[in-house]
């Protein structure tokens, strides 16, 4: 089984580095990988998306019609992307600057607040781990080992201070999944 | 997979840290969009340092490739890579390395055209790529990845090939296959090869003549026709052998299949999901992927098309490779062909509809 993953969003929320660390974790767990970025002549604030593929099956195109999970973190991203969400599938959106929420009843919603969250954490700049922490929770694609070890492995020695932080806000993250039940 | 080099990459890295790996002297570039991460990863790895590779950004593509004349007269194992405008630009110097019978490797990351046209990823340069590209009668051998792993395999297999013949080759990707990360195992670092063995292993370069031999004239210039139909003959000649020894396809699920998709590239992938997709509704399709599509397979689809009830043919493109794929199956089934354009990149679905409509045409 492949599971297609859509993280969709700003460019500078961390859209394609999430992206980077769950294909790097699911690489150190022996999981098959595709990464896939939209590129293109993009910039902080303008739209930016990646599509991941992880599964124990060879990995035919990485390009995707329709995504097992959907990770929508502003409206443009939730009103071109949730009719993509396979049926039974997930989608996580971001509730800030979302005012028109999804409206599909077919496919697993949740609602997150990980830009309040880090915020609450005094670092903003784990917003884009709280989504992860939260994305993995909902759908558990890697294990948080596996996690660790991604971070270990795709970040700097010089910046492996921030592992645990980071860290953190995946747990803060996967609180973000709790609230909604 | 336990390969302790087993790492994730885009396209574009793999392709240059296997450069590095595999003892390549010098790289000349100049950056474009969506294959800067080559000339990029090269500056970051500073090969300089440890093998001795050149790395520089030329002033124009132009320079690029005529450095690559000069760096493949003396025997060296050179590339550059970009994408299609700045591999039209490059024409005219590869129809000098063709004629000159020089060895160099060049990658096209191709984009949607034509003229500026888009970044985003195409297979509009099908044509320029196997039909020549420059002026005058020449082909150069081309590779067409299909994954990050072949990004890093087909550098070394380039150079085997255009050092075997003395011919250009090219590494024809896209947009698609640079950008994208995907696990990779790099190869094994390999020195580059000493003056010694340059001199020893390419007796035709301009190593320094020594009073044993006489002078290594690199040119693709012969003002007597009736000589430079000698020259043309002879290459070819090597065309031939080429066609004959060099040809690389990969089959997916054909023996049983009714119906056939050709694919190369990017666009192989995205038909494997769209065959997976298909079997899963009972219909029975296969996939040719040409891996040299200079020289094309021609005999391996005719043999493989046998029996089949049609060929579509999906590309990222108006229609292209359908041409080769006419010339290598006649009449004997109908081809179809299914693309998008302009960095426009279709969906596994897509390439479902097309099939399961031509089934319901062809069956009226």
């Amino acid at each position: 089984m492949n599971t297609t993953i859509l993280i969709s969003g700003f460019g500078g929320q961390g859209v394609l580095s999430m992206g980077k660390i769950l294909a790097y974790g699911a690489l150190m767990e022996g999981k098959q990988v595709t990464w896939m970025p939209a590129y293109g002549p993009e910039q902080r604030g303008g739209t930016a998306n990646v599509t991941v593929i992880v599964g124990d099956e060879r990995i035919a195109s990485p390009i995707q019609s329709t995504f097992d999970v959907v990770v929508a973190l502003n409206q443009p991203s939730v009103n071109m992307f949730q009719s993509k969400v396979k049926p039974g599938g997930l989608l996580i959106y971001e509730k800030d600057g979302v005012n028109d929420a999804p409206t599909r009843n077919d496919i697993s919603i949740y609602k997150i607040d990980a830009i309040d969250r880090a915020a609450a954490m005094n670092n903003p700049k784990v917003f884009n781990m709280v989504v992860l922490g939260a994305l993995l929770k909902a759908s558990p694609i890697i294990s948080t080992d596996g996690l660790q070890r991604s971070l270990t492995k795709s970040l700097p020695e010089r910046y492996h201070h921030l592992i645990p932080a980071n860290m953190e806000a995946v747990k803060e993250g996967a609180q973000a999944i709790s609230a909604n039940s | 997979m336990e390969n302790k080099e087993l790492t994730l990459m885009k396209g574009n890295e793999a392709l240059a840290h296997a450069a590095i790996r595999t003892g390549v002297d010098g790289y000349f570039g100049y950056p474009i969009t969506p294959q800067s991460e080559i000339l990029e990863t090269l500056a970051a790895q500073r090969p300089w340092e440890t093998t001795g590779m050149v790395v520089l950004q030329a002033e124009s593509e132009t320079a690029s490739i005529n450095m690559l004349y000069g760096g493949a007269a003396c025997g060296k194992k050179v590339f550059t890579s970009s994408s299609s405008i700045g591999i039209a630009l490059m024409q005219e110097g590869v129809s000098y390395c063709a004629g000159a019978e020089l060895p160099i490797v060049f990658v096209n990351v191709q984009r949607g055209g034509p003229g500026l046209g888009t970044i985003q990823p195409s297979q509009g340069d099908y044509f320029q790529a196997t039909r020549g590209g420059g002026n005058g009668d020449y082909n150069t051998i081309v590779l067409a990845p299909s994954s990050v792993q072949e990004m890093a395999d087909f550098v070394d297999l380039a150079f085997d090939l255009a050092f075997k013949y003395r011919n250009p080759a090219m590494i024809l990707s896209d947009g698609l296959i640079g950008q994208m990360m995907e696990p990779v195992v790099l190869p094994p670092q390999r020195p580059r090869r000493t003056d010694a063995e340059v001199i020893e292993q390419c007796p035709w370069a301009t190593t320094g003549r020594p009073s044993s031999r006489r002078p290594n004239i690199i040119t693709s210039l012969e003002l007597k026709p009736e000589k430079m139909e000698a020259n043309n003959l002879r290459l070819q000649e090597k065309y031939r052998t080429i066609r004959e020894c060099e040809t690389r396809y990969e089959t997916i699920l054909c023996d049983d299949a009714d119906y056939l998709i050709v694919a190369f590239g990017s666009a192989a992938r995205i038909a494997e999901s769209a065959i997976k997709e298909l079997r899963d509704n009972g219909v029975k399709v296969g996939l040719f992927r040409p891996i040299t599509v200079w020289p094309f397979p021609e005999k391996e689809l005719r043999e493989i098309s046998k029996g089949k009830k049609f060929i579509l043919v999906a590309e990222i493109n108006a229609g292209q490779m359908i041409q080769d794929v006419r010339l290598s199956v006649g009449d004997s089934l109908p081809v179809h062909h299914y693309g998008r354009l302009g960095g426009m990149v279709p969906e596994p679905k897509e390439i479902v509809d097309e099939i399961e409509n031509l089934i319901k045409t062809q069956s009226l």
